[in-house]
């Protein structure tokens, strides 16, 4: 018990004297959770369009005046006939052009008929999607309101009330996936590096040969990164809670509880990882490429699960990151207890519990 | 590995990057059950959007639903409303969004609310025999992608990112590693000059990261039926330009670090926050104005606007020239570093 203590404390001493290493471990989640917390969207504000208006009336006047005052468009180009368009989107500033016809007000006196054609560049679908029916929503409302004499009987008055997310902010939706993403890709690469750094360097030899069982080394080289992640995950939801203004409405120690948990089986992945790696390069490609592309796009981070393909689904629930961004969620948002989230900490535990299982086996076989 | 990993990301993760809503689940809580309250619930049913994922008769339940994920929006529908739409020409009905995805939850609602409006059209209609025009007629255009396929647009930019990710860290890797390793000084022992050796080294990241292009396209073309309507020599010779730059970016950082470990945490952070500043997967023009000022630089975000550009709008040199140049400004900027930075003797 003794050598393991003096094995804990050495691991300790050999992560803080590197303190280049620290300045970046701990500056970098930093940095990064500012940055995207702020830069990671998909609202609308103040997208360039731009105008063919044929008919300069009245009527089209205001139109243009409440598509521009909503605040979701800018006016950047007027332009002057149907021509230019391909010219304007292949320079790829401008993602709407609205067009109304000759004579619009006239038509719409005479006829009750006017028409108003919305063109987006849909070579991004999702933001097309958004524009066009922006603009829709606000010259349907701009016709509501002009014609509000006309008001019919039996209205219906449907309201809306957005639960868990009154204001409609898109931080709630990331910052949760960012604090995960960063949990994991930093605990897991942080103990696999430092493993098959061991190893490349040929000092894993003397440690083996040391009197610790293989699990006790394990245990050693793992307990200066779950304190050093678990000061990361504090440092992130910190800034999560007083930055971004993310509510913890559930219990904070839950929350402590669950991000310890989730830390463990990404350290336990991170050790999974360097017992089949031989060397950093090995271990740094496999925590790079088998995990940041998926625990970013299959988690449901920033692309909800739904909306993927069945197979695509079935396989995102072998992504650990996936059931700590519901249970961070469920506290944080909801305010949820363990009998909810039950579930979900229960596969975390299977996680840690089968790779804690798998490098053990792994590393006894380099033992013999 | 080099060369299968990433087209089996390409492949797999563009089906998994989409924001298309396939079906809403709505749950219903009816405390009406008029024939007026059912055709209006028949309207969700026979939507393509929806999926009824349930009934009950308070919302205390169905905030459960709400709660555990079971369902996406709740809708109810207050007593008496049959009376009310009838008597007092009014009627309430409530929507409860699960919002924490909020534009998810905008969609969810302009989706709901059209077709409670179409239902409440057809009622007044039907009631009063009068048929009611709009008189503005909008017309929609989707160009480039009339199907508002995702896929064709997050292909290019997936592929943009396996040809980034290979370079950078094969690059920040690689001089450290000598270093680490103790080769470096063999090297430095040898009459290559330090501009000489840093091409050496140079060479063979992007003959990997044009294959990988090429690969990548190939998969795109024949897999995703994405029909490149730019010209192929154009992508090509940007993707050399842009190549030069990362790795110029990488060796850097590896002329920069003493241990491997230090090299990819750095490639690692710059790597990810170039990643997703670089309007990949959300879009550019929704960053707040510090954001795109940072984007000057990002080689990722020029790369990608560039590829997207060429592939899918087939824009000509003429279009893409100042990303192009900001590139080349790059690449000569980041090797120089590099150069300058390596030193034979320490």
């Amino acid at each position: 018990m003794k050598a393991f203590i003096g094995f804990i404390i050495k691991e300790f001493r050999h992560i803080f004297r590197d303190y280049r290493t620290m300045v970046i471990l701990f500056g970098m989640p930093f940095v990064q959770i500012l940055i995207f917390g702020f830069a990671i969207t998909t609202d609308i504000k103040d997208a360039n369009i731009a105008i063919l208006d044929q008919s300069h009336d009245q009527e089209t006047r205001q139109i243009i005046q409440k598509l521009v005052s909503s605040g979701y468009f800018k006016l950047a180009s007027s332009i002057k006939n149907e021509n230019e368009i391909p010219e304007v989107f292949k320079q790829g500033n401008i993602k709407l052009v609205v067009i109304f016809e000759k004579n619009f007000a006239s038509n719409l006196e005479k006829d009750h008929k006017a028409n108003i054609q919305l063109l987006a560049d849909a070579s991004d679908p999702n933001t097309a999607k958004l524009l066009t029916s922006y603009a829709s929503n606000i010259i349907s409302d701009y016709q509501r309101e002009m014609y509000r004499e006309l008001r019919l009987p039996y209205q219906l008055n449907p309201e809306v009330k957005m639960l868990y997310n009154e204001e409609m902010k898109s931080v709630y939706m990331f910052v949760p996936g960012i604090i995960t993403i960063l949990l994991m890709l930093i605990s897991a690469m942080m103990t696999s590096i430092s493993i098959a750094r061991e190893k490349e360097l040929g000092t894993m030899e003397i440690l083996l040969a040391s009197p610790l069982k293989p699990l006790q080394i394990i245990i050693g080289k793992v307990i200066p990164y779950v304190f050093i992640s678990f000061m990361i995950a504090i440092i992130i939801l910190t800034l999560g809670v007083t930055v971004f203004g993310m509510p913890i409405i559930g219990s904070l120690a839950l929350l402590l509880t669950e991000s310890l948990l989730f830390i463990i089986m990404a350290l336990s992945l991170g050790i999974f990882i360097s017992t089949v790696s031989k060397t950093q390069q090995v271990a740094m490609m496999i925590s790079m490429f088998a995990l940041m592309l998926p625990t970013i796009l299959l988690s449901g981070f920033i692309f909800p699960i739904e909306n993927m393909p069945l197979p695509l689904q079935l396989f995102s629930n072998l992504m650990p990151p996936r059931w700590f961004i519901i249970i961070i969620k469920d506290i944080m948002l909801k305010g949820s207890g363990i009998e909810y989230i039950w579930k979900e900490t229960l596969i975390l535990v299977g996680f840690a519990v089968l790779f804690i299982f798998l490098s053990l086996k792994k590393f006894k076989i380099r033992l013999a | 590995m080099i060369f299968i990993l990433p087209v089996v990301q390409l492949l797999v993760l563009s089906f998994a990057a989409t924001f298309d809503i396939k079906s809403i689940r709505i749950h219903i809580v009816n405390q009406d059950h008029t024939s007026v309250s059912r055709t209006l619930i028949q309207k969700y049913q026979s939507s393509p959007f929806y999926k009824i994922s349930g009934y009950s008769e308070s919302y205390k339940e169905a905030e459960y639903q709400l709660r555990t994920n079971k369902t996406d929006v709740v809708l109810i529908i207050p007593k008496n409303f049959e009376k009310d739409i009838i008597k007092e020409n009014a009627a309430p009905l409530q929507f409860i969004v699960n919002a924490i995805n909020s534009s998810a939850a905008g969609i969810i609602q302009a989706y709901s609310f059209s077709i409670a409006m179409d239902f409440n059209k057809n009622f007044v209609e039907q009631k009063s025999g009068v048929t009611i025009t709009e008189p503005f007629n909008i017309n929609y255009s989707y160009w480039y992608n009339p199907e508002l396929n995702y896929k064709t647009y997050m292909v290019p930019g997936i592929l943009v990112l396996l040809v980034t990710i290979i370079s950078m860290f094969l690059s920040a890797m690689n001089v450290v590693k000598e270093k680490e390793i103790g080769t470096i000084e063999q090297i430095n022992v040898t009459p290559i000059s330090k501009f000489q050796f840093l091409l050496g080294k140079l060479l063979p990241f992007c003959f990997i990261a044009l294959f990988e292009l090429a690969l990548g396209l190939t998969v795109a073309r024949f897999v995703f039926n994405i029909h490149i309507l730019g010209s192929i020599p154009l992508i090509f010779g940007v993707t050399l330009v842009y190549v030069v730059a990362v790795i110029g970016l990488g060796l850097f950082i590896s002329t920069l670090t003493n241990t491997q470990q230090q090299a990819m945490f750095i490639a690692w952070f710059f790597m990810v926050v170039f990643i997703m500043m670089s309007g990949l997967f959300t879009p550019i023009d929704s960053m707040p104005n510090w954001a795109k000022n940072l984007n000057v630089i990002n080689p990722i975000a020029y790369f990608i606007k560039i590829i997207r550009m060429v592939i899918l709008k087939g824009s000509g040199f003429s279009e893409i020239s100042k990303e192009f140049y900001a590139l080349l400004i790059y690449a000569f900027c980041s090797m120089s570093f590099a150069v300058v930075r390596y030193r034979k003797k320490n």
